[in-house]
């Protein structure tokens, strides 16, 4: 187990948005979390990240208590995560935002060669600031970024988002070469059917508690239907 | 021949504001904290390099390499233990650097009196070229400007091209996603403060060997930085090195008008600038 | 409130008032001059207290329209013949006036920078009036339209005036606060963008703020200097105003009504034991406010009043 999320609770404020929630992802797994709108998943991820603190429960990054260990230093330990609309540094260059994220200093195959590689459509605004960029430049530089810390696990929050679908599905495609790398990444995502189709396993978040999991290929569409909406229809 | 003169001097007068400038600007880029003691820590560390100098007989030139690191340090660490905890409030730091700043000057005061003290440069202080019978350029203040020169020069190098320089400005951008990437905020602040207060000792000392300073010089400085700033638009440090150069300009040009009418005349320019061409003259941004 | 409270309060309000403008006739002279200092003190706090605490104005500067009231005193009482308690009210409506055109500039600003900025237009007024003859240069100038007066008859018109002052800056700030006004504001300082979005006029909101906290300081000023006899311009537009009010603000609890008047009990107790330290007063001063505002956000009052649950004047406000 890569990480193990035990029964977390997390806060905003005086607002509960998890609770009790257990996670565990292997490594090279590719899991996918999904729910509607508000059920929890981004504060699942922001947790993990460290932008949180869980008022109860634990998480363990193989083996090691994350405990109060700070967001950036979690970045240190093989923590990525990409965050909801992207927030890339406006006022730095394609190019400095990538060495930006290089800065924590882990060694791996991500280089900026190799990210250069990987989205080409950066190279040529390698010198753009980030302010001017489109939403789908602006979400291949937050990955890049992220990999540029060489995470063991990179964590997706809402790649989709208000991209076109071409786009998307460029950006899906690489985050199958990201997968093949043997990163471990979890994606939370709105499009259901892409997710299950890209994920190993997933889970399902309602109003901040799991209300389904299991691998990816044997969840049928009532039983997320009902996972996602809390069994309306019976 | 008479206002050309007066706009010689207030150039190389707004070198020393220049000075004074730059490492308010640094912290406000970084963490939109305007530090009120600023001009009060730059005459510390004139004081500073008046105890060196009694004591240690150490020549003002020389003391920089003391007074300089001691007040970065002392930077980090007001910073790092004090002032970071201020953050997530607007009022909050603002009081806290005023409580410092009243401290700051009423402890030299205790501790020096009242009376005005100046540093001595030595030879240099009193010597100058000649251009014209009318104009002539003392070499402190030419020195003056030069340093304010290379000090900016050197901070918007180091921003554009080195690693903290960028980890610097992205956390000014947004500092939750800067987390994200591994940068430590609290350290970073602690780094930028050390070097507003770095930069401040140096416009501290070179006001010293210029000119008088007493405990209460402080404030005026610290208006003086900020109509720099302003004047010189937000976000830019070469904005920051005009804008002192306007300000000393506009100041030298109002006293040959009428003498002590010059900061009126400094004020008065900053306040058109503000109604006129809020963003400054260089400026990227509104001053929100 | 609720009805039988409500009577209650106003009935306690009422002896206070009483209390204190009986106090012409039981305390000593001295008293009563300290009074007149500590009422101006309370005003110019509230005020503050409202641009800071309720408006998010931090201003530094609001020593321009306290020797500003001050030094219209002396030009209405002197110059324009008005009577000299009557010049006090002028003045203030005069301070009102003049900052209009400074909140042109000075909203041009924001946070640390708007702070600075109200500093540079009080130094402004400063330097003005040390240029000018006609009100008296650097030296400043005697008042010669309240010097004429009865000696009595001057002290107690500033008492009483002090007393007003004082009293009416609480309750004008209280009233204002429970009005739809105060509630704009409210929003403004919770979220300025989302107050802007659903038609709270915000820079309209600000704007009578500052006016309001400008009157107040301009009477505050007149008054002050009223039994002084004089205005000179470096005390009259001291920065050191501004410390005052943030002290005490500060001390006695942001946000708060009963904040400032516990602050200024407490500022004005500190100031008469430690004047004779000099400058300790102020280092100390200076202390407090960096370790109240590195460590509580709601001054002496905020921690009590959390405690006790205690509430003199309800507005219910957080910073």
């Amino acid at each position: 187990m890569l990480l193990e999320v035990e029964s977390v609770d997390s806060f905003y404020g005086d607002f509960q948005a998890l609770f009790g929630v257990s996670v565990g992802i292997a490594d090279g797994e590719t899991l996918a979390v999904i729910g509607a709108n508000g059920a929890g998943k981004s504060t699942l991820l922001a947790t993990i990240a460290g932008l949180l603190q869980p008022r109860a429960g634990q998480l363990r990054f193989d083996g090691l208590p994350l405990g109060r260990i700070p967001a950036h230093r979690r970045v240190r330990l093989g923590i990525a995560l990409v965050p909801e609309g992207r927030r890339i540094f406006p006022s730095l260059t394609v190019d400095e935002n990538l060495r930006v994220g290089a800065r924590v200093g882990r060694s791996g195959v991500w280089t900026r060669d190799r990210i250069y590689e990987l989205f080409p459509l950066l190279q040529p605004i390698a010198g753009r600031p980030g302010s001017v960029l489109s939403g789908g430049e602006q979400q291949a530089v937050a990955i890049g970024r992220a990999l540029m810390s060489n995470p063991r696990l990179l964590l997706l929050d809402e790649l989709s988002l208000g991209l076109a679908p071409i786009v998307i599905q460029a950006l899906y495609a690489r985050i199958d070469e990201i997968v093949r790398e043997g990163t471990t990444v979890v994606l939370v995502e709105q499009d259901v059917g892409r997710a299950l189709a890209t994920a190993d396993s997933a889970y399902c978040l309602l109003e901040g508690r799991v209300s389904l999991h299991g691998a990816a290929a044997s969840m049928t569409r009532e039983q997320v239907a009902d996972a996602y909406f809390g069994g309306v229809r019976t | 021949m008479v206002w050309v003169n007066a706009v010689v001097q207030g150039a190389l007068v707004g070198g020393l504001y220049a000075l004074f400038a730059a490492g308010l600007s640094l912290v406000f880029g970084v963490m939109r904290l305007v530090n009120l003691a600023h001009g009060d820590l730059a005459i510390l560390a004139a004081y500073l390099a008046v105890l060196l100098a009694d004591h240690e007989g150490l020549s003002p030139w020389l003391s920089l390499l003391v007074v300089v690191p001691a007040m970065a340090a002392a930077g980090f660490v007001l910073q790092f233990a004090v002032l970071n905890f201020t953050l997530d409030s607007g009022l909050a730091p603002l009081l806290a650097t005023f409580g410092l700043a009243v401290i700051v000057q009423n402890a030299l005061q205790e501790g020096f009196t009242a009376n005005v003290r100046g540093l001595n440069a030595g030879s240099i202080a009193t010597r100058s070229i000649r251009v014209t019978n009318e104009i002539s350029i003392g070499w402190l203040p030419l020195l003056t400007l030069v340093a304010a020169f290379v000090l900016l020069g050197g901070l918007q190098l180091g921003l554009q091209h080195s690693s903290l320089g960028r980890a610097l400005r992205a956390t000014s951008d947004d500092q939750r996603a800067a987390q994200l990437v591994g940068i430590d905020n609290r350290r970073l602040y602690g780094i930028a403060m050390a070097i507003s207060l770095g930069t401040a000792a140096v416009a501290g000392i070179f006001l010293g060997m210029r000119t008088t300073f007493d405990p209460y010089a402080g404030p005026v400085r610290l208006i003086f930085a900020f109509e720099a700033v302003i004047i010189g638009g937000l976000g830019s440090l070469w904005g920051t090195l005009l804008g002192g150069i306007v300000l000393g300009v506009a100041q030298g040009v109002g006293d040959q008008v009428n003498p002590g009418w010059g900061v009126l005349a400094g004020h008065l320019v900053f306040l058109a600038v503000l109604l006129v061409r809020p963003t400054g003259l260089l400026g990227k941004a509104a001053p929100a | 409130m609720i009805g039988g409270r409500r009577a209650a309060w106003w009935t306690a309000l009422a002896v206070v008032v009483a209390v204190l403008v009986s106090g012409r006739w039981w305390l000593g002279e001295a008293q009563r001059l300290d009074l007149v200092q500590f009422f101006c003190y309370l005003a110019m706090a509230q005020m503050w207290n409202l641009l800071a605490g309720y408006a998010g104005l931090v201003s530094i500067g609001q020593q321009a329209f306290i020797g500003f009231g001050a030094y219209a005193l002396f030009v209405f009482g002197d110059k324009a013949g008005v009577e000299p308690f009557a010049a006090v009210a002028l003045a203030g409506l005069a301070a009102a006036l003049v900052s209009l055109p400074a909140a042109a500039v000075a909203f041009r600003l924001r946070g640390g920078y708007f702070a600075i900025g109200t500093w540079v237009i009080a130094e402004v007024f400063h330097l003005l009036a040390v240029n000018l003859r006609w009100v008296g240069g650097g030296d400043g100038t005697l008042i010669y339209s309240a010097a004429s007066l009865d000696r009595t008859f001057r002290e107690d018109g500033a008492y009483f005036w002090a007393v007003g002052v004082g009293v009416g800056s609480v309750l004008v700030a209280y009233g204002l606060l429970r009005s739809r006004l105060g509630l704009a504001l409210a929003s403004i300082r919770d979220d300025e963008t989302a107050a802007r979005s659903v038609g709270v006029g915000v820079v309209r909101a600000k704007v009578i703020v500052w006016v309001l906290a400008a009157f107040g300081c301009g009477l505050a000023g007149a008054v002050y200097n009223l039994p002084l006899l004089r205005v000179q311009p470096d005390a009259a537009f001291t920065v050191n105003w501004s410390a005052f009010m943030i002290f005490i603000v500060v001390i006695g609890g942001l946000g708060t009504i009963e904040g400032p008047i516990l602050g200024t009990i407490l500022f004005f107790t500190l100031q008469q034991e430690l004047a004779s330290r000099g400058v300790w007063y102020l280092i100390i001063l200076g202390g407090v406010a960096l370790v109240v505002a590195v460590w509580t956000r709601s001054g002496v009052w905020g921690a009590v009043a959390e405690r006790y649950r205690l509430r003199l004047f309800p507005v219910q406000r957080r910073v």
